[in-house]
């Protein structure tokens, strides 16, 4: 193990930890706030994937894609809070879990029938698909390091939002005093919309970056979605903050497990066996660093307080 | 008969930087009726949660019957014969009032493991809970489901719960909140009888109730008991006054 | 008086359809019914046992599917072993496994309990969202684990070479494992409908209502509910041996959450917090996925605002719906 490959892995790792930011930001805010599990928003993932790829492949732009697929999302994540979601603010998880199970259910069926079953693939964009020495000696895809870029600039405007503007006042005060920011004469309604709103369009930028990097296919947005709650459950539901962290931090660990656990593996174990008992480690080591912490703190490193970022 | 059924000593709770309680310190003797009293804020819900255990103190102790409970979680106090009942309503909403009854004996008669018998048709569980309702007056109500019974209905129910239990002391936080005139002294009749055999922490904001029942009252403001005599020396002090001042006790 | 008699109404006619189901399938010509309605009465043990956590004692569980893929995989490794003629590991002797269902059965629902215990144990220190995240997150470790075993098939699945031998029954021959399956069905519901109406039962409704007044009465809450989650445990590994004959398959995908939510799914349909609700709600997913692909295959898009629809619209369920409104409790 070098020192470069370990570079490269932290890398990985802090890439893969933005995406999952991405994602985080968005369902806890949306948890912290309205108090709604939103299983579904694996699916505005999907559906940012989709579009990007599609328009992208129409116009040979990659930014118009990206841009195409933030706004799909949006528009799609609004449409459903106020046509099914709205009405379960009110209910207990269960109920959400299980409407919002049904969104998945439907979501991934339109996307079938619009799309087909097969997966689709999208390039990486010409300019952005050279290497990058940024460790010397190793060159690094320019797209991961576009990913990274993306993800901190997306986390300096969200803490900016929060902290300085007046939208950002309202959703730390609606996260603590609904009945008060509505007597305050403040449409309680349209914040959890707008909220809502920002949130999917998150998700619709992960998926849309995501697609050049995995494939476009029904089921890509469940996969994220359990690392996406393993994320905000670690860094604490309604904790901006606690999105950031737990997303670097799941982010590295799995990376981290899954390029070294089978090496290290292989001083227990012959190679075949290594590799196999090192894959399923790894991909367990996420739940159980998720495990850990909630022994160790039951709700998560940070708390939401009605302050967020 | 001379020990204290509750001693609380010291007891501090902050939230952030707000002291709910601030080295409370008090007592209560077995079959006394003592009255908790104070302004708005001064930390007399806090204080019961600690008590029952439902709050964990920063510090300080509880000793109930002989033991030292601060630590103890909230079944086992229960189990030892320390009750507790809500000021806004804990009920089980979907059972009927009898069988609200029967979960609070069945707690004490333990025996909870069992899988086979109707625990409805058990007579051990229902006649007791028939007899305690009827001793706050509800026993026509046996069969309504929570959710049908009227507020101050709903207040003898909770109650009925604790008193079933045959506890050693009972922490009642504003038993009559919402009650009406009539009511009110329906349940203080319930409560008089008790003095002498359970020992009670009455949270109260109504006056005449407190001289009325109680047999020593300890007044608490900002955390911290002001002072604790009978209800008449409470009434006659002057600090106790200017502290209740603009306050409508 | 109303209502009790559409209740027992809707039982009876019930009773009767599934008892005749068989022969008028037969008669029908068409006996393939026979076996999608085992595969609907298997789905429904899974479903019963479901629900006396989730219904009763509202703990969302999204972990139920691995203790069903664990019943199932019992049955598929013993019978694995026995076929193969290799010894079972980690078990001391040389036991080759065994066909026998006398043997496979109770050890499937013992291992699946055994299962139910630590993660339980474990998941029951949190609530809400944490609760049903650690839940998955421990089924999600199981799905895992058996996709990286290359032993018992991996990613793809152990075939069950064999059905569990159960003399004097032939479990191959379709009639008799409908009925065999229908009479585990009602045996289970006969004993979930006794420990809900125990004084067990009346514990675990108490903590769904109100479980800080629980606590304050002085019951030991985690252990009941830990009770209730083996017991939930057992069940479904019980259906999950019993799927494995059914299908001759087990695979990890028995495991996955998907799977937990498709069982929350047929117990939200059907009624949740009643003893025969999920039956329903097994009968009316399963009965819809047959139907609807008939038509298109993407039946998925109606049922998906369908459960939408029952989730907002039809508290209660179908079972809810058919008895109609009740006075009283279950």
């Amino acid at each position: 193990m070098t020192l470069v490959l370990f570079l490269e892995q932290t890398l990985n790792g802090l890439q893969q930890g933005v995406m999952l930011f991405l994602m985080a930001a968005g369902l806890t805010l949306v948890f912290g706030i309205m108090h709604l599990i939103n299983l579904a928003h694996g699916s505005l993932y999907m559906v940012g994937a989709y579009v990007t790829a599609s328009v992208t492949m129409a116009s040979g732009n990659f930014a118009v894609g990206v841009v195409a697929g933030m706004a799909a999302a949006g528009v799609v994540g609004m449409a459903v809070e106020l046509l099914a979601l709205r009405r379960l603010y009110a209910r207990d998880h269960l109920d959400q879990v299980l409407a919002t199970f049904g969104v998945i259910l439907t979501f991934n069926e339109l996307t079938k029938i619009i799309w087909g079953p097969q997966a689709m693939f999208l390039s990486t964009p010409e300019w952005l698909s050279s290497t990058v020495e940024i460790i010397p000696g190793a060159p690094y895809p320019a797209y991961r390091l576009f990913i990274i870029a993306v993800g901190l600039l997306v986390g300096l405007v969200l803490r900016h939002l929060i902290i300085n503007t007046r939208l950002g006042m309202l959703i730390r005060a609606g996260a603590t005093t609904r009945e008060m920011v509505g007597a305050l004469g403040v449409d309680i309604d349209r914040l959890f919309t707008i909220v809502f709103g920002i949130g999917a369009m998150l998700a619709g930028l992960a998926g849309a970056m995501a697609g050049p990097m995995l494939a476009i296919e029904v089921g890509m947005g469940e996969k994220i979605l359990i690392l996406t709650f393993v994320v905000i459950i670690i860094g604490g539901i309604g904790s901006v903050r606690g999105a950031l962290v737990g997303a670097l931090l799941v982010g590295l660990v799995d990376t981290f497990g899954r390029a070294f656990l089978p090496l290290i593996m292989r001083a227990f174990f012959e190679p075949a066996t290594a590799d196999s008992v090192g894959a399923s480690m790894s991909s367990m080591s996420i739940y159980i660093l998720m495990a850990l912490v909630l022994i160790w703190r039951p709700r998560g490193l940070f708390q939401a307080y009605g302050g967020n970022g | 008969m001379s020990d204290p059924v509750l001693e609380v000593i010291e007891l501090t709770k902050s939230f952030g930087a707000v002291a709910a309680s601030d080295g409370l310190t008090f007592s209560v003797k077995r079959g006394e009726i003592h009255a908790l009293i104070g302004p708005n804020g001064a930390g007399k819900t806090t204080a019961i949660g600690q008590l029952s255990g439902e709050i964990r103190p920063d510090s300080g102790r509880v000793r109930f019957d002989g033991q030292d409970v601060t630590h103890m979680p909230t079944y086992r106090r229960a189990q030892l014969g320390l009750q507790r009942s809500y000021q806004i309503t804990s009920l089980f909403p979907d059972f009927t009032a009898e069988d609200n009854v029967a979960m609070a004996i069945q707690a004490q008669q333990g025996h909870s493991f069992q899988f086979w018998a109707c625990a409805k048709r058990d007579a051990t569980l229902r006649q007791p809970a028939r007899l305690a309702l009827k001793r706050v007056g509800l026993d026509d109500k046996a069969n309504v489901k929570v959710t049908e019974l009227a507020h101050g209905e709903q207040r003898q129910l909770e109650l009925a719960m604790v008193l079933a239990t045959g506890p050693t002391m009972l922490l009642l936080d504003e038993p009559m909140a919402g009650m009406g005139q009539s009511e009110s002294l329906a349940m203080m009749e319930i409560l008089r009888p008790l003095k002498g055999e359970v020992g009670i922490l009455l949270v109260e904001h109504d006056m005449d109730v407190v001289f009325a029942l109680a047999d020593v009252v300890s007044v608490l403001v900002k955390g911290t008991v002001l002072m604790t005599g009978t209800p008449e020396q409470v009434r006659a002090n002057a600090e106790v006054r200017r502290a209740y001042l603009g306050d409508e006790g | 008086m109303i209502s009790l008699s559409r209740r027992t109404a809707v039982h009876v006619i019930g009773l009767v359809i599934l008892a005749t189901l068989p022969v008028a399938a037969d008669l029908a010509g068409e006996p393939f019914l026979t076996t999608v309605a085992s595969r609907v009465l298997i789905y429904a043990i899974a479903a019963v046992s479901l629900d006396l956590i989730l219904g009763y004692g509202a703990m969302v569980s999204f972990g139920h599917g691995a203790f069903f893929g664990v019943g199932a995989y019992v049955v598929g490794i013993l019978t694995h072993h026995a076929f193969n003629g290799s010894a079972v590991p980690f078990l001391p002797g040389e036991w080759m496994g065994t066909t026998s269902a006398i043997l496979q059965w109770p050890l499937a629902i013992l291992v699946s309990g055994f299962f139910a215990l630590i993660i339980g144990a474990l998941s029951l220190r949190t609530q809400g969202v944490y609760f049903i995240m650690i839940t998955l997150a421990f089924a999600q470790m199981l799905y895992y684990f058996m996709t990286s075993l290359p032993t018992y098939g991996g990613e793809d699945g152990l075939n069950v070479w064999e059905r569990s031998s159960l003399p004097p029954l032939d479990l191959y021959n379709d009639q008799q494992f409908y009925y065999l399956t229908l009479a585990v069905l009602l045996a289970f519901v006969g004993l979930m409908q006794r420990f809900v109406n125990s004084r067990f039962g009346m514990v675990i409704k108490g903590c769904k209502q109100n479980e800080t007044r629980m606590k304050a009465l002085g019951y030991p809450v985690y252990r009941y509910k830990l009770a209730a989650f083996v017991i939930a445990g057992m069940g479904a590994g019980l259906a999950g041996a019993l799927a494995a004959n059914h299908t001759e398959f087990v695979g990890p995908g028995m495991m996955h959450w998907t799977r937990s939510g498709e069982i929350m799914v047929m117990v939200i349909l059907g009624g949740l917090g009643t003893v025969i609700g999920p039956i329903l709600g097994a009968a009316t997913l399963l009965m819809m996925e047959e139907v609807l692909s008939q038509f298109t295959e993407h039946w998925m898009v109606i049922l998906g605002p369908f459960l939408i629809f029952v989730v907002l619209f039809l508290r209660g369920g179908i079972y809810g719906w058919l008895i109609g409104p009740e006075k009283g409790d279950e």
